[in-house]
Parts: structure tokens; C-alpha cells; sequence
């Protein structure tokens, strides 16, 4: 859509102020709605009273938090599509966010662990698991790493990890109430602490990811081309990989498994800016911390008062755009 | 000495059947056979294989008697039937669809069972957690769930014809949607049904009662003998479409039979046993590799082997944590989703 360099800097600056909006509508917007003022004068003057606390313990952190995750999961998405070249490809499709899911539950249940510190690094441990048993699996095989045996391997093993945190919580129905609603993914409820934690790691991997663009837009004109042009094409794959670990590793630890943020918003950006992952993946970081916030918005206002899990609005909001890449047609090479 | 034997009665009942077939499918029901008298002898009391039969039978201690007719028998025979019911569903509906990476939970079909059932609990009980209209609506409520799930994939689907793997992928897709479906529904539904729910979900015949019996037998064994009855039009289908047509199959009508034979299964054995996966895929494969693929062989294998399946993961989740219960469900897709993994692996072209 945006042709020029120029275009795409002032679409990316409207991004910008659009995702302010969203975030500045996310604070003021709810249960109970607040006024601009009385959210500014919480920020800056909090003089302790009902509607100041919730800005500043409820709606803040969750802004911020459904921004940072949207922004996270979009890139690990751009990232996979573009290391797979599979249209289908995403944090979400592929087990990733379920291997994470998984293992902080069995770590929270078995082992009750608190420590926000201990919790993003096995969130991160499981995203590298679920990411490394997919890889082996449609890597092995007879014609190598098809898209479509990725898809479904991912599938396969998201099923399996999805079914053992099921599993585990049927076991321990205590643990249920508190964690139902986090396995569906949601950025409510969650404290400004548990993004502090993991806010480091996912800074470096943004930024990971802007340094590796312009070798993944080699990396797109195929492996032959990449290594006749010089690159180590090993060294950047795996780059990649580690990079979309943190990233959904990282989501995972905050908001829990979020779906199809990563693979519905790599197609949107790609139809405003190209390409190029030097513009795409800006552009994904901004559009997915917007989807996101909408959608967690959204969740606020289907069955008011209750509060429906954003992962389910995203959901909702993915399965028809996943029906329609499927439709069209996953190309084989 | 021939190889197969062929059964003929009348107009309606011809199967061909290798002999070879005839000695699995013996072997198989006995080790079920074996396999029930264990499970319903485990648990807190231990009561051997002779003498759960015994008891069976009537004789035997009183108290076995008790234990193993109130509490034991429901569950393993929802199992069992729930078993066989979703090895089946999956059985049709591979060799329909001709693509081996085809079953019930896959397409989607068992997530809009769930769905439906979650809906059903959510909307007709009340604070006491009991229902508030008679449990012989649950199944059905569980069939038109998986009848809009699998009416919903196949338009999505269709582009020109049926490919195989856009099936596969829009099943995924709706799958998804049905798991949030659900999510959402024990979210919005009262509280106290969500723990419940959530047992169910992963698929688990714990609290299965002789009422569940009562409804689930009858359903699932007349579904059972009506695919007998289909055999033969699910042979002609795996010939493909073209040629089934030139043999002079009403292949349209009989698919929307054989799909609606499928869906009712499925929704049968949910609707009991909840969404235990990946047994309407494994149990049919096995099968064809045990007997070939020619159905009349097939569907009683693949059912036999479901069943042994699901009766066998409920008698892990019982004993291996006792007394903490693990749902079947978790076994099986322990086993199942690595066993879709080697399918994927060895199937050369997908």
C-alpha cells in the first residue's frame, strides 16, 4: 500500500499514534469508566482514592502489557513466516505458546514456583522445547521441511501439550480457578512486576530482530541465493529461532498462549508495507500491539460486566482469517 | 484353500473377508475381553480377572458384587463403547475422505461436540449441579454440535472439489475455534461447572453412571451395525469419486450418509465420555496395517483396538496416581499425537 520510503514512514508514525489511542482508550475505557482527567491526575498525582488505584494497579499495566505482548507475538510471527515461508506459520499454530503454557504449569503446581525471574526463563525453556521437537520432527522424513508437515506437526504437538496441561489441571482442581482463565491468554489481572521481569529479554529480541531484518530479506530469496550472495545462512536461521523464542517465550510468560496475534498480523502489515523486514517488522510490532489492545477492549464489552479472556476474542477475531490463507492456498515451496 | 471368505445375506449384507482378518479380530476381542475383567478388578480393591467374572456372572462375593456392578462396570464399559464409537467415526471417515491424517478431532468434529455439550451443561443445570432436563437430550445436543462442526468444515473446505489437506487445515482452523468456543463457555456458564467441564473436556469416563450406560449402549452399538451395514459404500468410496460413480454408487447421498454416521458416533461418545482424542486416528491405522483396508474387516478391528485404546488409558489414569485420577484423554493424546507425528513422518506425499 505504501510504495516509498516516505509513505511508509508516515504510515508508520499514524501506526504509532493510533497504538497511543489504543492505549490511552484502554486505560479510560471499562467497567468503570474513567476521565481523562482523573487518569492523568492518577499517573502523576495519585492521591489513593478508588478510581486512581484502578488506573494505575488494573488498567495500566494492562495496556502495557497488551501492547508489549501484541508487538512481541506479531514479530515471532513475521519472523517464522519469513524462516518457513509458510503463510500458516506462527507462535500459536506451532506449539510454541503451548509448550511455554505447559511448562510453567507443571512448574507452578509441582514445584510452586514464584519467582517471576525463574518464571519467564522456564516459559523460555519451553518455547525453545515445543520450537526444537516441531523442527526435528518435519525436518526428519522423506521430503524434508515441507510447510504443510510443519503446520501440522506444530499442530500435533500443540494438541499434546495442550492436552497435558489439561491433564494436570484436572488433577489438581484447586489450581484450576486461578489458572483457567490465564490459559486462555489474557492480559488482565496480570502485575506491572511479571513485564518488568521479562521486559529486558524482549527489548533485546525487538531489537535482535531489526538488526537481523535485512538478513532475513536475504534469507526470503531462498537458501541457494542466500548462501551464492555470502550469508551464513546456519548462523541466521538459528538467529531467528532463538529471537522467536524469546519473543512468544517471553508473551507466553506474561499473558499466557495467546493465539493467531502472530499470524493474522504479519499478512495485514505485509499488505501495508511490503516485504522488506526492515519496514515489515516495525510495522507488525505496531499493528499487533493495536489488534491486541482492541481486542482486549473488546473482551471488556461482549458480556459486561464479565470479562472475557482475550486469547478467546483473538481467536475468534483468527479462525476466519486462518480459514481464508488456508483457502487460498499454502504453496509448497 | 481360498484365501477369503465372503459372507451374503440377501440384498443388504455382503462382506468379503480375508481369513487372516477373521483370526485378528479374535485375537482382538479376546484381549478386550481380558482387558475388561482387569479393569473392572483394579482399583482400591483388588479382585483378579476370574473372579470379576465370577461375579459378573452372579456368583462370587457379595462384595465384589457391589463394588465392581455399582461402581466399576458403568465406567469401563462408557470407555469401552466410547472406544469403539470414536475408532469408527474415525474409520468412515478416513477412508471417505481417502486421506489418512483424517478423524473426528483432527476435522474438528469432536471440538464442536465439546462445544455443544459445555453449552448444554452450561444452560440447563443449576445451583444443585443437576440438571435441569432429562440427560437423553445430551447426545443429541452432542450430534448437532458435530454436525454443524463437520457441515461448517466441509463448506469451508470445498473449493473446486474436496482437497484432502485444505480438509485437514480448515479442520485445524475450526478446531480452534470450538476450543475458544468452549473456553468461553465455561467462562460464561456458572462456576461450579467448570472444574467439571474441564475433566470432561480432556476426555473422561470418571463418574460414568448406569444411566450413561442405559442411553450410550443402545446408541453406539445400533451406530455400530449400521456402519457394518455401510461397509460395502465405504469400499467403493476409497476406489475415489470418478470410479465410484462408474460402479454406479449414489456417491453424494452415501457420503452425506457415511458423514452423518460419523458425526453421530462422534457425538455419541462424547457426549459421554468427553473429548478423549486421537483414538478415531490411531485405532484405524493400526487396524488397516493389522487387516488391510477392506471395511468389512476394518471397522471391527479399528473398533475393537478403539476400545481396548480408551479402556486401557482409563485403567493408566486410574492406577498410576492413585488415588488422584488422570483423565484417559491425556493418555491417549500422549500416545496419539507422537503417533500422528510418525504418520506424518512416513506418509511420503501428505
Amino acid at each position: 500500500m505504501f510504495a516509498t520510503n516516505r509513505q511508509k514512514m508516515i504510515g508508520l508514525i499514524g501506526l504509532l499514534i493510533v497504538l497511543l489511542a489504543a492505549m490511552w482508550m484502554s486505560i479510560v475505557c471499562g467497567y468503570t469508566d474513567t476521565s481523562w482527567r482523573q487518569a492523568v491526575a492518577a499517573l502523576i498525582d495519585n492521591n489513593g482514592s478508588n478510581a486512581h488505584l484502578v488506573v494505575a494497579t488494573v488498567r495500566l499495566p494492562r495496556a502495557l502489557i497488551a501492547a508489549v505482548v501484541g508487538a512481541s507475538l506479531a514479530m515471532a510471527g513475521a519472523l517464522m513466516q519469513a524462516l518457513t515461508r509458510n503463510p500458516l506459520a506462527s507462535p500459536g499454530i506451532f506449539g510454541i505458546n503451548a509448550g511455554a503454557g505447559f511448562f510453567i504449569v507443571v512448574m507452578v503446581t509441582f514445584f510452586s514456583i514464584s519467582s517471576l525471574q525463574m518464571l519467564s526463563w522456564i516459559a523460555f525453556i519451553g518455547a525453545a522445547a515445543a520450537a526444537a521437537i516441531v523442527f526435528v520432527i518435519s525436518a526428519a522424513g522423506k521430503d524434508g521441511l515441507t510447510p504443510l508437515k510443519m503446520t501440522l506437526a506444530g499442530t500435533a504437538v500443540a494438541a499434546l501439550f495442550a492436552s497435558l496441561t489439561q491433564g494436570m489441571l484436572a488433577m489438581n482442581e484447586k489450581a484450576l480457578e486461578e489458572v483457567l482463565f490465564w490459559l486462555a491468554g489474557s492480559v488482565a489481572g496480570r502485575k506491572l512486576e511479571l513485564l518488568a521481569a521479562v521486559f529486558p529479554y524482549l527489548a533485546a529480541a525487538w531489537l535482535g530482530a531489526m538488526l537481523l531484518a535485512r538478513h532475513v530479506n536475504i534469507l526470503m530469496m531462498g537458501d541457494d541465493v542466500a548462501k551464492g550472495l555470502g550469508q551464513r545462512t546456519n548462523v541466521i536461521k538459528a538467529a531467528a529461532a532463538l529471537l522467536v523464542v524469546l519473543l512468544a517465550g517471553g508473551s507466553v510468560a506474561v499473558a499466557g498462549p495467546i493465539g493467531f496475534v502472530g499470524i493474522m498480523v504479519p499478512h495485514m502489515a505485509r499488505a501495508l508495507a511490503g516485504v522488506d523486514h526492515r519496514w515489515l517488522l516495525p510495522y507488525c510490532a505496531l499493528l499487533g500491539g493495536i489488534l491486541l489492545l482492541a481486542a482486549d477492549i473488546g473482551a471488556r464489552y461482549v458480556l459486561m460486566p464479565r470479562e472475557v479472556p482475550v486469547g478467546i476474542v483473538t481467536a475468534l477475531i483468527g479462525v476466519p482469517f486462518f480459514v481464508y490463507i488456508a483457502r487460498r492456498g499454502i504453496t509448497a515451496k | 484353500m481360498k484365501k477369503h471368505v465372503t459372507v451374503r445375506m440377501g440384498n443388504y449384507v455382503s462382506f468379503l473377508y480375508d481369513k487372516k482378518a477373521a483370526v485378528v479380530i479374535t485375537a482382538l476381542g479376546a484381549a478386550a475381553i481380558l482387558l475388561f475383567l482387569v479393569s473392572i478388578g483394579s482399583g482400591e480393591m483388588r479382585i483378579s480377572p476370574f473372579e470379576a467374572a465370577a461375579a459378573l456372572l452372579g456368583y462370587g462375593e457379595e462384595m465384589h458384587q457391589t463394588v465392581i456392578l455399582t461402581f466399576r462396570l458403568p465406567r469401563v464399559l462408557v470407555a469401552w463403547l466410547a472406544g469403539m464409537a470414536l475408532a469408527a467415526a474415525g474409520a468412515i471417515l478416513q477412508g471417505m475422505v481417502r486421506n489418512p491424517l483424517a478423524s473426528p478431532d483432527v476435522l474438528g468434529i469432536t471440538g464442536g461436540a465439546a462445544a455443544a455439550v459445555v453449552a448444554f451443561l452450561a444452560l440447563f443445570s443449576d445451583e444443585n449441579n443437576s440438571l435441569t432436563v432429562s440427560i437423553h437430550w445430551l447426545p443429541l445436543a452432542a450430534f448437532l454440535g458435530a454436525a454443524a462442526a463437520a457441515w461448517f468444515v466441509y463448506m469451508l473446505a470445498w473449493k473446486n472439489g474436496l482437497a484432502p489437506l485444505r480438509l485437514v487445515l480448515i479442520g485445524i482452523g475450526i478446531s480452534a475455534l470450538m476450543q475458544a468456543v468452549t473456553t468461553l463457555l465455561m467462562i460464561v456458564g456458572p462456576i461450579y461447572r467448570a472444574s467439571q467441564a474441564n475433566v470432561w473436556i480432556t476426555g473422561s469416563v470418571y463418574g460414568a453412571s448406569w444411566q450413561h450406560v442405559s442411553l450410550m449402549a443402545p446408541l453406539v452399538i445400533g451406530l455400530l451395525l449400521m456402519a457394518m451395514l455401510a461397509a460395502r459404500h465405504v469400499n467403493v468410496q476409497e476406489l475415489g469419486g470418478e470410479l465410484a460413480v462408474g460402479l454406479g454408487s449414489a456417491v453424494e447421498r452415501q457420503r452425506l450418509g457415511l458423514v452423518l454416521l460419523s458425526t453421530a458416533l462422534t457425538g455419541g461418545a462424547v457426549a459421554f465420555a468427553g473429548g478423549i482424542g486421537f483414538v478415531g486416528l490411531m485405532a484405524p491405522h493400526m487396524a488397516r496395517r493389522l487387516v488391510g483396508s477392506a471395511f468389512g474387516a476394518l471397522l471391527p478391528t479399528a473398533a475393537l483396538l478403539g476400545g481396548v485404546l480408551v479402556m486401557g488409558a482409563d485403567l493408566a489414569g486410574r492406577m498410576l496416581l492413585a488415588p488422584t485420577e488422570i483423565p484417559a484423554g491425556v493418555f491417549t493424546a500422549a500416545l496419539g499425537a507422537p503417533y500422528f507425528i510418525y504418520l506424518l513422518y512416513r506418509t511420503r506425499k501428505p
